[in-house]
């Protein structure tokens, strides 16, 4: 089969052009480190969430911000529902800024989105599952959390706050509203 | 702007008519030549223009509410529509325009008629019983007076749930588009037993490769709707989880896009050189694409989860690798595409590095619009390997920069090509020259340019943090900040876009009308059917090229490797678990 000398070159560039971009990524995900969603925080029943029993759970605790067991850095625990975060809706999450914040997130009904906008701090809010990503906040400042994934009539009124303060202002406050 | 056509021979082929012994001349237009199946290419197009008139209806509503233009709805009703638009232009304006083109093409290309009427006539009913049911549930949760809704958007992610029906129908849709698959495979056997040895004939290769990529990506939402979302809307499974029948979901979601857009690149490449009167490039790359997209269309599903819980990372980068390897074939269509247009403008006299461009015809509208649909497709290539990327992904996933994105791919370069393809092809299908040829050749340049409007803004507004699929984009607690323009002008250009969307669409409905209607029947046409063959053919090729059984087989190791492992995963706690009740909306 004839291959024109030009399709040969193209083909050539392109493959490049492929293998540059995949190296541009890995770059991203090493160097600068994007908070990545995986399936390190595990599973659980969601009807545990709906009825506030996080006592029976042992990967998930009842929603609010709490100081690291091993005093580094806090944990966040979110529960979105429709149509609102706890915490986050009725009161601004707070975390402290420059250290690691863990956040668990999931839901008590149906699929939502737990997006910071305009970051990259982006995760689906499965059913059953537990989305689990560290964020450092290199700044303080407030920033808004809108429910990206349709959840039902009311959707476009789920959103919340969350507010990055100065270390010295931040006091862990275990439990939100339940 | 080049008049006159110095390539005659290859533009205007004597096979449109012939002469008889007494001396007269009579058209061998499509339709007088294989009239049954021109008659189901004219059923699955009036289908598929019905249900684009709806979508287009529902767009321009969209775009007018959530940029706070103008309200006729309340906002909660906007989900309705959303699943409307969703359902009736990515699911049934495209299945419909799909079926019909591939039915011209693989007719033409084999020179044969269907096989079987019966199974025509399944097949057709099957799709439209489905659309009717999918829409009727749809349109339902309108009226408070209808006890059945199905506010859950073309991709019905459970635990919300819809009225069984809908689900039903869905099914029945894609169970249709199976019997028409089957309906191409046996006219092609049929002419395989006359042709024993010959190469198959490029049209219909495209139309047997999309069709095996289709069977095997679709048995995904076929598992997640058959034996998940049916029973469990009906009560008689308690739970589904929603993760695995999401994994389902987009297991079809990602290949999906590219049955909308390979039969785009059918016309690419095989009716847009002749009409820029010119020849294809190459017919063994042009096989060399298809069978790339066979088998690497489904393992990259993932694509569309990276964000979300429950999947292991490493299975994230695996679909990430395979998608950029995806992007080889589209780098290869664009050459051929634009080396097609380039010979065919320098047949017509044009001169210059870049100044044959203006050679081409850009006053006909079938040449214009399936141009500027390619033009649009770059862009939205160019979009979509950012999305593709996994850091970026987490930056704009759901928000509008994904609609920006595919009204570009699905919304331009599938929907502008089937537009433009129209205004060539259903003169030939009816037998009725095309009225309103005015309208017709302005309207690609309306629908280009509200495009531009309206997609340029949702990228922006992407990158400031907007969400998609929600009618108030504007909360209490904050407001976005735009990183490029301002919030307010993206707003005014969504819905000036959205207008002229509706606008352009509408001009394309009354010039399809107008010939339907008032076009009279055996006029001469002033388009012929001819497709001149391209400069390097397939006797040059690897006869494993037309081995259609090894590249499906390659296909089915790559997605159970893509596919097997995840999936596992899911379920190795259960297929129900952890599960979820259903939440009616
Ligand atoms: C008259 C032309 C059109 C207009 C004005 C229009 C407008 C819109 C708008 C404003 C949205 C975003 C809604 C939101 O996320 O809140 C949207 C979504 C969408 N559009 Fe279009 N559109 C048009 C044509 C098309 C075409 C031709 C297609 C495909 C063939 C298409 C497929 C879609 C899909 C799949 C969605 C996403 C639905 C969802 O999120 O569930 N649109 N459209
Ligand atoms: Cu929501
Ligand atoms: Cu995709």
């Amino acid at each position: 089969m004839h291959v024109h000398r030009f399709e040969k070159l193209w083909f050539g560039a392109s493959l490049v052009l492929i293998v540059a971009f995949m190296g541009t990524i890995v770059y991203g995900a090493i160097g600068p480190g994007v908070a990545m969603v995986g399936d390190d925080g595990g599973t659980i029943d969601s009807t545990v969430v709906a009825n506030g029993n996080f006592e029976r759970a042992d990967n998930f605790r009842a929603p609010g911000v709490y100081a690291s067991s091993d005093g580094e850095g806090v944990e966040v625990y979110v529960v979105a529902r429709q149509y609102l975060f706890n915490p986050g809706t009725a009161q601004p999450i707070e975390v402290p800024v420059g250290e690691e914040v863990t956040f668990h997130v999931t839901s008590a009904d149906v699929t939502h989105g737990f997006y910071l906008a305009g970051t990259n701090v982006n995760t689906m809010v499965i059913p059953g599952q537990i989305a689990r990503f560290d964020v450092t906040f290199e700044e303080t400042g407030e920033y808004g959390i809108v429910c990206h994934e349709y959840c039902g009539s009311g959707h476009h009124t789920m959103a919340g706050q969350l507010h990055v303060v100065p270390q010295s202002q931040f006091n862990a406050t275990a439990g939100g509203e339940n | 702007m080049a008049t006159g056509h110095p390539d005659d021979a290859i533009t205007h082929s004597e096979e449109e008519y012939v002469e008889t012994e007494d001396g007269t001349r009579h058209r061998r237009a499509f339709v007088d030549r294989y009239p049954d199946a021109a008659r189901i290419v004219r059923i699955c197009l009036g289908i598929s223009f019905v249900a684009f008139a709806g979508g287009a209806l529902f767009g321009l509503i969209q775009a007018l509410h959530r940029t706070n233009v103008l309200r006729i709805i309340p906002s909660s009703d906007y989900y309705t529509l959303l699943t409307g638009h969703g359902v009736l232009m990515a699911l049934v304006f495209t299945t419909f325009g799909i079926a019909g083109l591939f039915q011209w093409a693989n007719t033409r290309s084999l020179g044969i008629s269907p096989p079987s009427s019966t199974l025509t006539a399944a097949w057709l009913g099957t799709m439209t019983l489905g659309t009717l049911l999918a829409a009727g549930t749809i349109v339902a949760g309108l009226f408070d007076s209808i006890p059945a809704s199905a506010d859950v958007l073309f991709t019905f992610y459970a635990p919300l749930k819809a009225h069984p029906l809908f689900y039903v129908g869905a099914a029945l849709l894609i169970v249709g588009s199976w019997l028409a698959g089957a309906s191409y495979f046996l006219q092609f056997r049929e002419w395989r037993s006359e042709h024993p040895d010959a190469r198959i004939p490029l049209q219909s290769f495209m139309v047997l490769t999309t069709m095996l990529m289709w069977y095997i990506s679709t048995l995904g939402v076929a598992v997640e709707v058959v034996v998940f979302l049916i029973p469990w809307s009906l009560g008689l499974i308690q739970q589904v989880d929603p993760l695995l029948t999401r994994t389902l979901f987009w297991y079809f979601g990602h290949p999906v896009v590219y049955f909308w857009l390979l039969p785009a690149y059918v016309i690419w490449y095989t009716v847009l050189p002749k009409l820029s009167g010119g020849r294809l490039f190459s017919d063994p790359l042009a096989r060399v694409v298809f069978v790339l997209f066979l088998i690497l269309s489904t393992p990259v599903g993932f694509h569309h989860q990276y964000t979300d819980p429950g999947i292991a990372s490493g299975y994230k980068f695996v679909a990430m690798t395979n998608t950029f390897f995806l992007l080889l074939p589209s780098l290869l269509t664009l050459f051929t595409v634009v080396a097609s247009m380039e010979h065919g403008a320098r047949q017509r006299g044009g001169t210059g590095y870049l100044g044959w461009l203006k050679a081409l015809p850009w006053e006909k509208p079938a040449f214009a619009g399936i141009a500027l649909s390619g033009i649009m497709f770059a862009a939205g290539g160019f979009s979509g390997m950012i999305n593709a990327g996994m850091n970026i992904n987490y930056l704009i996933h759901n928000t509008l920069w994904v609609p920006g994105h595919f009204h570009l791919t699905v919304g331009t370069a599938f929907a502008l090509t089937l537009m433009a393809v129209s205004y060539w092809l259903v003169p030939q299908v009816t037998g009725k020259r095309l009225q309103l040829y005015g309208v017709a050749s302005l309207q690609p340049y309306v629908w280009f340019v509200g495009m531009v409007l309206m997609s340029n803004a949702m990228h922006r507004a992407g990158l400031a943090g907007i969400p998609r699929r929600t009618a108030e984009p504007q909360y209490d607690q904050f407001s976005f900040q735009a990183v490029v323009g301002s919030v307010a002008e993206m707003r005014v250009q969504i819905a000036i876009g959205g207008t002229l969307l509706f606008i352009g669409a509408a001009m394309f409905l009354a010039v399809m009308l107008a010939t339907w209607t008032l076009g009279r029947p055996n006029s001469q046409l002033r388009v012929n059917g001819f497709l001149p063959e391209p400069m390097s053919g397939a006797e040059d090729s690897p006869q494993v090229l037309d081995n259609l059984k090894l590249w499906a087989a390659v296909a089915i190791v790559l997605v159970a490797l893509a596919y097997g492992l995840p999936l596992f995963d899911m379920v190795a706690d259960g297929l129900f678990t952890p599960g979820s009740l259903p939440v009616p909306v």
